[in-house]
């Protein structure tokens, strides 16, 4: 839980260097300026909107809800769902549960790794794939399970998640195929 | 006749929504009139994709692992022909599956049979007659007792008797109080309140309203996980149905009572499970639990008198209500009334949701809902109440579910997560693996579980590493004794337990791997070699081709072998073996 900057590969305040357009989060802001205890459903819906949590967005509600970014920071680290930076087009987020542990979620971390060439946390160099851990996603009865984009799939082989994987950049393959064509 | 799918997060992974689509595509086809209807989930997540054909009698064939195939042979077969696919059912009315008999279904009630997304569907069931009993015929201490007699307690883990609390609120002095649903499930290895929004929204929402007459509350907030989305979207149907229909607002029935509530996600920290967290969380600060008292019937969400109870506690209201808290308090045992979702889960044969009287037996809920262990290994322990339980080893098979007994255990009766394990799951890793979740999630407040977490999980890392060290054991008991005593809420005081029952029922294995540097599950990779029995192998060279450090060599037709100092343990060669051959072994 909490901030990484210990394990020094922090992102947390790091300027995100592209130009981010602020103005996408001002229907959002009305709709909670004001509203106590609405902090968290507005970084909510700011990750919803970029994907993650960029500095100058954090900056940005501060200014307009009158907040502390410092404050904003305590809260948004404090919670697993909010990322400072970037994810890939697919998040995978593999289960961690118990039931999912005693099951081998660990193989299909080492299969997942090895087909995306990424560790635990990373995201892949052309962008699609960010690899996550979860800690439960309540899927229990279809252990081994990952959660790709909001689906569900289990129960998983080391084989079945390379399979799903290849699947996903096959399609993508052919997507942009398409569009060169 | 109609059919019936499970839609559920299980139903949908195991690829319901497209067995929906064949149907519906050929339901068209055929240009029959018949009505598909999604329902939630029903418990047999082992069976998924579920498909219920109900005759006209009222009779209901299930088919479980519904592929297209499948679906479209239903259609022939028992649709238009009228004759049920025998292969593929797995419960019927007539023959219910052993998996469903000895439940009894108070809180899922209407979970796998009705559509949770019409409310019709749900009044049809007998539902908001609870509330219109509540509203017209009861005073809110009436209300209160009737709660008191059933017997209920909080299903989210503690098991506080419900009755005292909603008094405690009501009795609250305050111009505003709360009802919170905490939804939160954060336990690895449960999902009972996912699978209970999703199956039966409206059941929850009317136990909250119940609530809410009863402690004098008008406003409501659901604090629901951000890992369910399908539940949330359910939920916020519901909510919305129910306003339309008068059920929630002002003045509800005509009743001047009034009472409105709303949907906060979660963020994704365990710790908000806790009340004095969660309400830290929606009021939008970083989840941190406080000191108790004042208790939050007192001081809760904004400083207001505030009723948490979990969605299970919830759930059963109404039928409470309906049926008599008498008939609720006359399931279960003396101390420990009513009835308890469990999700079974891990190395059992058929995983899935269940609803059993408080106080049978271990043994059956394992051996007859669950129909035993996975390839039928031998049973090793079951672990009761994720991250604060403990594990409960084969000699206590016959102690009986209830509170009391699991506490005595040393595990708790917890949320309701059981997670069977069988001999090839290393106890020693379990407790790693736990002390690896707690240490992540401690909120950081109390020094004892912020340090101390992060200690025991060290020393657990290096005995699973072969590096314990004579001591230990009475080192991580020293530790355990610390961080409970120094922990203000539940994470920390229950973070040793997966480490103090582990111990006490497998001090061997801990043994084991400090003194013989053996794992005797052969799980923890520092402590084990893959080697390939030179009788059995053929030299077929599937796993040589299969390895993915080339550590495996070996000439066509001989026996191969595996280079110790190569191999990653990775186990690969271990599952490309041949079963006919089955020549690499651990040792």
């Amino acid at each position: 839980m909490g901030c990484c900057c210990s394990q020094g590969d922090c992102n947390v305040g790091q300027q995100s260097g592209d130009n981010i357009a602020l103005n996408l989060l001002d229907d959002v802001i009305a709709e909670y300026r004001g509203a106590a205890g609405s902090l968290i459903p507005v970084l909510q819906k700011a990750q919803d909107i970029y994907g993650y949590l960029p500095a100058e967005v954090i900056r940005y509600i501060g200014r307009q809800m009158d907040v502390k970014p410092a404050k904003i920071f305590g809260v948004a680290t404090f919670y697993a769902q909010f990322r400072f930076s970037p994810v890939g087009k697919y998040l995978i987020m593999l289960c961690q549960g118990t039931a999912c542990h005693v099951n081998g979620s660990e193989k299909i971390e080492t299969a997942l790794s090895e087909e995306l060439n990424i560790k635990m946390g990373e995201t892949t160099d052309d962008g699609l794939f960010t690899l996550n851990d979860a800690a439960c996603l309540g899927c229990c009865s279809l252990a081994p399970v990952m959660m790709i984009n909001g689906r569900a799939y289990g129960p998983l082989t080391p084989d079945k998640a390379r399979s799903i994987i290849k699947d996903i950049y096959a399609k993508e393959k052919e997507a942009k195929e398409g569009v060169e064509q | 006749m109609k059919l019936r799918i499970g839609l559920g997060s299980c139903g949908i992974a195991a690829g319901g929504l497209a067995v929906l689509d064949t149907l519906e595509s050929e339901i068209k086809n055929r240009g029959l009139d018949l009505e598909v209807m999604n329902t939630g989930c029903i418990g047999m997540c082992h069976n998924e994709p579920l498909v219920d054909v109900i005759e006209d009698d009222g009779r209901v064939f299930t088919y479980g692992m519904v592929t297209d195939k499948i679906a479209l042979q239903i259609m022939e077969d028992h649709v238009a022909g009228g004759n049920p696919v025998e292969e593929h059912l797995v419960s019927a009315t007539d023959k219910p599956a052993a998996f469903m008999d000895g439940q009894v279904r108070v809180a899922l009630r209407n979970c796998g049979v009705m559509d949770p997304e019409s409310i019709d569907e749900y009044i049809k069931q007998g539902g908001y007659e609870a509330l219109t009993k509540c509203l017209t015929q009861m005073t809110p201490e009436e209300v209160i007792e009737e709660v008191k007699i059933s017997g209920l307690r909080g299903r989210g883990g503690a098991g506080f008797p419900t009755w005292f609390k909603w008094n405690a609120t009501r009795q609250a002095k305050g111009d505003k109080k709360y009802i919170v649903c905490n939804a939160d499930e954060g336990d690895p290895g449960a999902f009972m309140d996912r699978s209970a929004l999703e199956g039966d929204p409206h059941g929850v929402l009317e136990g909250m309203i119940i609530a809410g007459y009863a402690a004098g509350a008008s406003d409501g907030a659901i604090y629901c996980r951000a890992e369910y989305p399908l539940a949330i979207r359910r939920l916020e149907i519901a909510i919305e149905q129910a306003r339309e229909r008068g059920m929630l607002g002002s003045d509800i029935m005509g009743s001047n009572f009034s009472f409105d509530m709303y949907i906060k996600q979660g963020a994704g920290a365990f710790v908000c499970g806790e009340e004095t967290a969660l309400i830290a969380s929606l009021e939008g600060e970083r989840g941190m639990p406080r000191l108790k008292p004042p208790f939050p019937s007192e001081s809760g969400y904004w400083g207001k008198p505030t009723n948490i109870n979990n969605v299970e506690t919830f759930a059963n209201i109404p039928w409470i209500i309906r049926e008599g808290g008498a008939a609720f308090g006359a399931m279960g045992t003396e101390k420990s009334k009513g009835t308890k979702v469990f999700a079974l889960a891990g190395k059992i044969k058929y995983g899935g949701l269940i609803e059993v009287p408080i106080g049978i037996p271990l043994r059956d809920v394992i051996y007859k809902v669950g129909g035993g262990i996975k390839g039928d290994r031998q049973f090793k322990a079951v672990q009761m109440g994720g991250p604060s339980g403990g594990c409960i080893p084969a000699g206590y098979l016959d102690t009986p579910v209830d509170y009391e007994s699991i506490m005595a255990l040393g595990a708790i009766m917890g949320s309701g997560g059981m997670v069977v394990m069988d001999e090839t799951t290393c106890m020693v890793d379990i407790a790693r693996y736990f002390l690896d979740f707690t240490q992540k999630e401690s909120c950081g407040k109390c020094v004892q579980c912020r340090i101390g977490t992060k200690r025991m999980l060290e020393v657990l890392e290096r005995i699973c590493e072969g590096q314990g060290k004579p001591g230990d054991i009475e080192l991580l008991e020293e530790l355990c004794v610390m961080v409970r005593e120094g922990s203000l809420c539940g994470l920390g005081q229950g973070a040793p337990n997966p480490i103090l029952t582990t111990i006490k029922y497998f001090r061997d294995e801990y043994e084991a791997h400090i003194h013989d540097h053996k794992c005797p599950a052969k799980q923890c990779k520092a402590l084990i070699e893959y080697k390939i029995d030179k009788d059995k192998c053929t030299g077929c060279t599937i796993c040589a081709k299969k390895c993915p450090v080339n550590a495996i060599s070996g000439d066509k037709r001989q026996p191969h072998v595996i280079d110790e100092a190569l191999c990653t343990r990775c186990g690969t060669c271990i599952d490309v073996c041949p079963t006919k051959f089955s020549a690499v072994y651990i040792d």
